[in-house]
């Protein structure tokens, strides 16, 4: 109880600082998954149209993922020194392979025949890409982003490790706090 | 589905158009014009390439050797979509778009060319209603809401609304029922404006082809095994594969061929009055017609335009039993 109520107290005081941490948390996360979409999105369609890479596309992102966060910052920093960057960095990476495999697999789920159609009726590629292979994979996509969020929105925690001034700072000395 | 005129040029010109998939030759050297409003039924067993051959029509698939050309032109001297779009295009599993009502999925052509919504508006429902489809009830429809058949009228509605001069079509009765095919067949080959239009279908199923074709390409491992009317490639067979492709359907196929002009001569003469009142069928109906029209009406009988004869069941089979004798002889 004494603890509970010393970590109310410390939240009490920080009020302030908890808004404008958690404001930046947000900012961190919505500009790794900007970049991520950015990023991703383009690539998985590139792979849907050149098949043969996606196993060493896909393959890389995958070992990305299994990287420790902890270790990822840590590579991060001799690299990119402390600051907004390598945590931008590293959560961009996380929220690759999510993007980028449902992307792939909601352009690969639009009925061939569908496809076929589109063409034969005299679609140009870039319209059958907009107009027919976007929408219909759009909720598989969507999906493969809010994964990526979920995954982010976690991971930004860890950035207060390089400093990059998230909410983690305040968790991590709450956190300090609990333990002793 | 009208006779060509000798005169008009090609609206198709396939030479020498040959097609491989690594070492296997899926299309080899074939070579055949199709004239103005002809149906040509690309016909043969499954894998003999009539729809690769179909697909480099369109470019779809680009051939390894040889030209397609359309009205003249070389179809590789146009772009592929700007050629596409002058051509209407049918396939098996319909492909509507899912995200587009009936009615949009229609006017996706129209669109593409940039033609005012309002005419297409008015050709969409025209279309949907000539196909059975009222467009109130169907317009806003979603493809998931309608049955197979239903997504082939529409298939094809699309197809026309365009309004192309040559229209391709890709086994377009294939997926359905039975009952459903013989309806969706029916109310393709009455449609108007396709006897203005050049049509080339490719099927497997023989009474299609002949039920359909002006004339029949039969092809075989990627070769023309024969290229004639139904009638030719029935009683006039090229070579022993034609004769055996037809040989287990060969009774029904010449009901189809045979035309009430020819059984005329051994069928009996009725008296006027009990020809009085009969529905007439005209001399150049094939004597299937002729039977497929009485077990629908179900009715005493049909009368043979001009001619005192009055046709049931019983008197076309014994008479088409007689033109077989005669040709049996003959042969």
């Amino acid at each position: 109880m004494k603890t509970l109520s010393e970590l109310l107290t410390f939240w009490h005081e920080q009020a302030g600082k908890l808004g404008q941490q958690t404001l930046q948390h947000i900012a961190l996360t919505a500009a790794a998954l900007l970049l991520g979409v950015a990023v991703g999105v383009p690539l998985g369609l590139w792979l849907t149209r050149r098949p043969r890479w996606a196993p060493a596309v896909l393959g890389a992102a995958g070992v990305l993922q299994t990287v420790p966060s902890i270790a990822l910052l840590g590579f991060l920093i001799p690299w990119l020194g402390i600051g907004a960057t390598p945590a931008i960095l590293a959560l961009l990476l996380y929220s690759l392979l999510p993007i980028i495999r449902n992307t792939v697999a909601g352009i690969q789920a639009v009925p061939p025949a569908v496809v076929e159609a589109a063409r034969g009726l005299g679609f140009t590629d870039g319209q059958l890409l907009r107009r027919v292979e976007l929408p219909l994979a759009l909720p598989v996509i969507m999906a493969g982003i809010r994964t990526a969020t979920v995954i982010n929105v976690g991971v930004a925690t860890l950035a207060a490790y390089v400093a990059a001034g998230a909410s983690a700072s305040l968790s991590s000395a709450a956190l300090r706090l609990i333990i002793q | 589905m009208s006779t060509p005129s000798p005169a008009a040029p090609p609206v198709i010109r396939v030479s020498h158009l040959t097609k491989r998939y690594g070492a296997q030759v899926v299309v080899d050297d074939l070579s055949f014009d199709v004239a103005a409003a002809e149906t040509l039924v690309l016909l043969g067993p499954s894998g003999c390439g009539k729809t690769t051959l179909l697909k480099m029509l369109n470019r779809l698939l680009e051939p390894d050797g040889g030209t397609v050309e359309i009205n003249g032109q070389d179809v590789r001297r146009q772009r592929p979509e700007a050629l596409r779009r002058g051509i209407g295009y049918v396939i098996q599993q319909v492909g509507l778009l899912p995200h587009y009502t009936v009615a949009q999925n229609i006017g996706v052509v129209p669109g593409l060319l940039g033609r005012p919504a309002a005419e297409t508006a008015a050709r969409t429902s025209a279309l949907l209603e000539r196909l059975h489809l009222p467009a109130a009830r169907f317009a806003a429809l979603l493809p998931a809401q309608l049955s197979g058949g239903q997504a082939q009228r529409v298939g094809l509605a699309r197809a026309l609304a365009a309004d192309p001069p040559l229209i391709l079509l890709d086994e377009p009765f294939g997926a359905l029922d039975p009952l459903t095919r013989a309806a969706v067949r029916r109310d393709f080959r009455e449609l108007d404006e396709l006897r203005r239009k050049t049509v080339v279908l490719v099927t497997h199923d023989v009474q299609e082809a002949f039920e359909l074709a002006d004339r029949i390409l039969l092809l075989h491992t990627g070769r023309l095994q024969q290229l004639g009317t139904p009638r030719e490639l029935l009683l006039r067979p090229a070579n022993d594969f034609v004769r055996r492709f037809f040989g287990p359907e060969r009774l029904a196929l010449q009901l189809r061929v045979t035309a009430l002009a020819e059984v005329q001569p051994f069928l009996a003469p009725s008296t006027p009055a009990a020809l009085h009142g009969l529905p007439t069928i005209a001399a150049s109906a094939s004597v299937h017609e002729a039977l497929a029209r009485l077990a629908d009406a179900g009715a005493a009988g049909l009368r043979l335009a001009d001619k005192p004869h009055q046709l049931t069941q019983g008197a076309l089979l014994a008479a088409f039993g007689r033109v077989l004798a005669d040709e049996a002889a003959l042969s």
